[in-house]
């Protein structure tokens, strides 16, 4: 019996593959969130921002009307020690803008593309993921 | 705004295979990073499902000229891996793994997250706005 949370994982999978696949063969581009939220932030992608602004909107605004359709009540789980959240925030900030791309544009767009730069650092955000883990669950104990 | 439609269109389907796959949710990606604890496999199957897809969209982009609003479709990038691209995915690894968020699913999640899911917002937006004196600090650096 295969657990019900893979199937919905598969099934969500497609959906982002298939967002990431209509953002490519409608407009040309990589469907990166870090890319996309970046070029904004920095204003190096302020010449198409308008294609930025939908994406992110969209982004927040489809996932907050399908919340009332569950049953459960959904939740982030996210740690109530802000440290540790400031902390997380600005290494994903810092670290996807020198690595130009996240789980989106390096994992889903890049992997499938077989581009070398996607799948090295999709290997070293594993690494490095797994390894947080270890040190700040196992050996300290903080997360 | 042809353009925009689509790009609402991605983002939001997007949105929601986030929301669907349960990576809005910071236990179980934590889970999946988490290999000596009770370790979650559902990653693996949202990370292959949503290559799935791409593959065949990938494929389609070697049969056309451009894409449907007419700009020409991503060139191969550069294949030089570069350090920045080490020392970034490894930064941004930790931080994944420390609170259980990546861009994507952080901004999906801004309507339900709390305090926490905005906070986490705010220090990603300021960690990109140091990253570019970062990188020249660190191309200094590795130049030497």
């Amino acid at each position: 019996m295969i657990p019900t949370d893979w199937i919905w994982g598969l099934v969500g999978g497609l959906m982002i593959g298939t967002a990431a696949a209509i953002f490519l063969l409608g407009n040309g581009r990589i469907m990166g969130a870090s890319g996309l939220i970046g070029g904004l932030v920095d204003r190096t992608g302020l010449n198409n921002w308008q294609e930025r602004v939908a994406f992110l909107a969209a982004l927040v605004v489809v996932p907050a009307l399908m919340i009332p359709l569950y049953s459960v009540e959904v939740s982030t789980n996210i740690t109530s020690n802000l440290g540790i959240v400031i902390a997380g925030g600005l290494l994903v900030g810092i670290g996807t803008r020198l690595a130009n791309g996240c789980t989106s544009g390096h994992g889903v767009c890049g992997i499938s593309r077989f581009s070398l730069r996607g799948m090295v650092a999709t290997v070293f955000y594993l690494l490095a993921g797994g390894i947080a883990m270890v040190l700040f669950r196992h050996i300290l104990g903080v997360i | 705004m042809q353009r925009t439609i689509i790009a609402a269109i991605s983002g939001g389907l997007f949105g929601a295979g986030l929301l669907v796959s349960g990576m809005t949710d910071t236990t179980k990606v934590q889970g999946w990073l988490d290999i000596f604890g009770a370790w979650d496999p559902t990653l693996a199957f949202v990370l292959g499902g949503a290559i799935l897809p791409m593959l065949l969209a990938w494929n389609m982009t070697t049969r056309r000229a451009q894409s449907l609003v007419g700009t020409p479709f991503p060139a191969k990038p550069d294949p030089r891996l570069g350090h920045n691209l080490v020392i970034g995915s490894v930064l941004f690894g930790a931080g994944w793994g420390l609170v259980g968020l990546c861009p994507g699913p952080a901004i999906a999640s801004l309507s339900w997250g709390g305090t926490g899911g905005i906070t986490f917002i705010l220090a990603m937006i300021a960690g990109m706005l140091v990253a570019q004196p970062i990188r020249v600090q660190i191309d200094r650096i590795a130049t030497i």
